[in-house]
């Protein structure tokens, strides 16, 4: 393993995995960064591997294709040729003379070690993956309100079902694992709330050709949704999350294609609300780096890429849900696809046939999910859901009203002026859960349609995550914290 | 419409200019190429100080200004979080303490506030501060407003007297009339006027290139350091080291950093100061707020474990005398300026606004401008261009 590894993976999700086992058997140096304590991402997220039990792959897709991803990584890593780094999370990414990237470190989970501190590698393939998309809602703050991810992860990380009666809301495909898996748990789901039509997707030829496998899949969480007699209410939104210290119930309203209310309301009792409006891609490494993006089928800021995932900044690739979402099968295919195109630039032998049949999944890829996208829109209307004082800001209390204000009274015409005068995205998330939905809003009290520089404002973070000072201060080159204790300070007269 | 007076600039000496000038009965247009406060404006901590300014022009119009924010601006301090919390500038040796105190006597005689602070005062100052230092200064006069918001409601409140804001909107030229200047010219059509301001901070050179004068604004980029909301009080004045004050006057290009420590309403807490000169580079440089991180631990040692959750950086308008630009330009008649405070824009800019309406309705001004002239400038700046 040489002292500067050719490429750093970023993410050991689908994309990250398969990039680095790609990018280890083509012979590259790699070291592979992850925030969690295990591989497999937020797709695979699994319970602790120690205490595997054999029902856990349960409601998983493509298991089979990750332990074989994950056992082919751990093999290389004993082999030597991936130093893999779990636990770990790159804070800060800078760009050396020589063209190398180096990558600042902290730990994340204190079992899985995260000792690092900062790594150099020649080349980046950053695969940060992507979370639940929110929109803010009447009552969305109440304890028992969860995304759709969340309550997800609660269950196949660490086998815990959210709550006893869950409505599942929002939009897309994804609400169909998280509703089937609750109730393969024993959890009573009052209803799956969709905002837009039942399946449509399976109609969308382009789509539905592109990925035959995907209308297979369809259909089984279709019988899943029956067996469990899982209601299914399409074209329906909630209006209102009730409640007075929890969640208790919610109001439901039909709702016409652009999201505005075209039915009586109806309450429906809960004690968890799971939303999820698709997924934003993590964006603040590449952005951090300056590569250029742009806004994709479904409204999310993506890194824009060539047909080898390169980005607009040399050295640094891309791959997974940051280049657009389209689930892990597209982003194992990308991640293998930036490995060897990186192997092929560092002069290693990199199979041309295989990089062609990978940009031609990739493509096929890209089709369907954008067929997706354009099935499972987040409706145009929806800011008007919301009334004055719904909080669309969490962290700085920040209300729907308080940015009215700051738009119709000062003049704040744009995401990044909104976010000046009124404080959305300034608290300890910095904005990763109100970034979509502030920019929506901002481009809407102004009677425009969202551009990517409402969205690159508020999903551009100078620090990925927040960093103890301490840690900060070792990067003062030459000056250990100790050291800098010691300044003598000079007199202004001295000057 | 047409105008007495074209603003060029949406930042908040452009704003305060727009402000008093609409006051005084001017008919104003306010012209940005980007969003209200989109520059240097939203990139700074909102200090309003008199500690860090030796004897001369730039204090009188610190002191001046602190008039006009505390008086002419009073009933609307609370709509930009006006506090007056006071700066503490602590000294680490006694030889530091010994030229604070020096510096005391002088600033005292221009009308400065100044307490003397011992080694035990400090800790009744603030309670975090590291027990290493051995004495400091007390100046109950500095304050801190949040910056972004002076601009948004002085623009506000201008409006409401008649003033009109285009932003997205850029100069693209200059309107004449001989040498004199008639209105500019925007990506959104031409806007005759009487007389022209440029208020454009950092690129203030530039427009006034584009008039065929020359004033020499140079960017020294700066970065700061947010932290974690804190409970309230845990930094409660704004605290700097001594050595800061040689910073701001020093003009040489290399990285400099000087602590300066301070809470906000927010209950974030403010990590600078640094100063390069770099051009326009955005990059965030590691050495610059690993500098500032391990100086502000060095302060505060309770900072160690606290997280930053961001940084920012700006680029402030700097001329090589240190002092900005205020006033008529004889070179290019009814082109006027008011540009150039460096890390000082938001704290002179109330002062810079009403002198602008004074001189530009005919009244003598408050304070004489001499000093800021546009064409101070000889040949020998022309090496820092």
């Amino acid at each position: 393993m040489p002292h500067v590894p050719d490429v750093a993976v970023v993410g050991a999700g689908p994309a990250g995995l398969a990039a680095a086992v790609q990018a280890a058997e083509a012979g590259l140096g790699v070291a592979l960064i992850d925030t969690a304590g295990q591989p497999g991402g937020q797709y695979w997220r699994h319970y602790d591997e120690n205490h595997a039990r054999p029902n856990d792959p349960a409601g998983h897709h493509g298991w089979p294709a990750f332990t074989r991803l994950r056992d082919r990584m751990y093999a290389l890593r004993a082999a030597g040729r991936i130093r893999y780094l779990p636990g770990h999370q790159a804070w800060l990414i800078t760009r050396e003379e020589s063209g190398a990237f180096t990558l600042q470190m902290t730990a994340t989970t204190a079992a899985a070690g995260g000792t690092d501190r900062t790594l150099s590698a020649r080349a980046l393939i950053l695969c940060p993956g992507g979370y639940d998309r929110q929109l803010p809602l009447p009552g969305w703050d109440l304890p028992g309100v969860m995304t759709a991810g969340g309550v997800q992860a609660l269950l196949k990380g660490h086998r815990t079902p959210a709550g006893r009666r869950v409505v599942v809301a929002g939009t897309g495909p994804f609400l169909l694992p998280v509703a089937t898996g609750l109730a393969r748990a024993g959890v009573t789901v009052a209803a799956v709330v969709e905002a837009n039509g039942t399946l449509g997707w399976l109609r969308h030829p382009v789509g539905a050709i592109s990925a035959p496998g995907k209308g297979v899949e369809a259909l089984q969480y279709a019988a899943l949704m029956a067996r469990h007699r899982i209601p299914y209410r399409t074209r329906t939104v909630i209006r209102e999350i009730l409640g007075t210290d929890r969640v208790e119930a919610v109001r439901i309203a039909r709702v016409d294609r652009d999201g505005r209310p075209a039915g009586p309301d109806e309450e429906m009792a809960a004690d968890v609300v799971a939303l999820g409006w698709g997924f934003t891609p993590s964006l603040e490494l590449p952005l951090m780096l300056g590569a250029e993006t742009a806004q994709d089928v479904d409204g999310s800021l993506v890194v824009t890429v060539d047909d080898r995932q390169r980005s607009s900044v040399e050295g640094l690739y891309v791959a997974g849900e940051a280049t657009g979402v389209g689930g892990a099968a597209l982003a194992v295919h990308e991640g293998r696809l930036s490995a060897l195109a990186l192997a092929a630039e560092l002069g290693r032998p990199a199979d041309p046939a295989a990089m062609r049949r990978l940009r031609r999944a990739v493509r096929r890829g890209r089709r369907f999910a954008a067929a997706m996208h354009r099935t499972y829109p987040v409706p145009r209307a929806w800011p008007q859901w919301l009334s004055e004082t719904t909080p669309v800001c969490r962290c700085e209390e920040v209300s729907y009203g308080d940015l009215r204000r700051a738009h119709d009274d000062l003049g704040a015409e744009d995401a990044r002026t909104l976010k000046m005068f009124a404080r959305p995205g300034m608290g300890w998330c910095q904005g990763r859960v109100c970034g979509f939905a502030t920019a929506g809003i901002a481009a809407c009290l102004h009677g425009r349609e969202t551009t990517p520089e409402d969205l690159r404002s508020l999903a551009t973070r100078s620090l990925a995550v927040p960093v103890p000072l301490g840690e900060l201060a070792a990067l003062a080159e030459g000056t250990t914290p100790a050291e800098a204790t010691g300044t003598e300070w000079r007199g202004r007269d001295g000057d | 419409m047409t105008a007495d007076l074209v603003v060029v600039g949406a930042g908040v000496v452009g704003a305060a200019s727009a402000y008093f000038a609409s006051l005084a009965g001017v008919r104003v247009v306010v012209v940005d190429r980007g969003a209200i406060a989109g520059g240097t404006s939203s990139a700074g901590e909102g200090n309003l100080l008199v500690s860090d300014k030796e004897a001369g022009p730039e204090l009188d119009l610190a002191l001046y200004s602190q008039r006009v924010w505390r008086e002419e601006l009073a009933e609307h301090a609370h709509l930009w979080e006006f506090e007056a919390k006071g700066g503490l500038v602590v000294a680490a040796s006694e030889q530091s303490v010994a030229s604070l105190r020096a510096l005391a006597v002088q600033q005292r005689q221009g009308g400065v506030e100044v307490r003397d602070v011992t080694r035990t005062e400090l800790r009744d100052y603030e309670p975090h501060l590291s027990p290493e230092l051995v004495g400091g200064a007390f100046y109950p006069q500095d304050a801190q407003v949040q910056p972004m918001l002076v601009a948004a409601h002085l623009l506000r409140l201008a409006r409401e007297r008649g003033a009109q804001v285009r932003t997205r909107t850029e100069v693209t030229g200059f309107l004449r009339d001989g040498t004199r200047v008639t209105g500019v010219r925007t990506t959104d059509g031409d806007i005759p006027a009487g007389a022209v301001l440029n208020a454009s901070g950092t690129w203030a050179g530039d427009l006034a290139d584009l008039a065929g004068v020359r004033v020499p604004v140079l960017p020294r980029r700066g970065f700061v350091l947010v932290t974690q909301p804190m409970p309230p009080r845990t930094i409660r004045h704004k605290v700097y080291a001594a050595e800061y004050v040689g910073d701001v006057a020093s003009s040489d290009a290399a990285l400099q950093t000087s602590p300066v420590v301070e809470g906000t309403a927010g209950g974030t807490i403010l990590i600078g100061a640094s100063r390069e000169r770099v051009g326009f580079d955005r990059t965030v440089s590691g050495t610059a707020i690993g500098t500032l991180a391990a100086k502000a631990i060095a302060l505060f040692p309770i900072l160690r474990e606290v997280r930053a959750m961001r940084t920012y950086l700006g680029f402030r308008p700097y001329c090589p005398d240190h002092l900005p630009v205020i006033g008529p330009d004889p070179r290019a008649p009814d082109l006027w300026h008011a540009c150039g405070h460096e890390g000082a824009g938001v704290g002179l800019s109330a002062g810079t606004g009403r002198l602008i309406a004074q001189a530009f309705v005919g009244e003598r001004p408050d304070l004489d401008l001499t000093p800021f002239a546009p064409d101070r400038f000889g040949d020998a700046e022309e090496v820092l261009r």
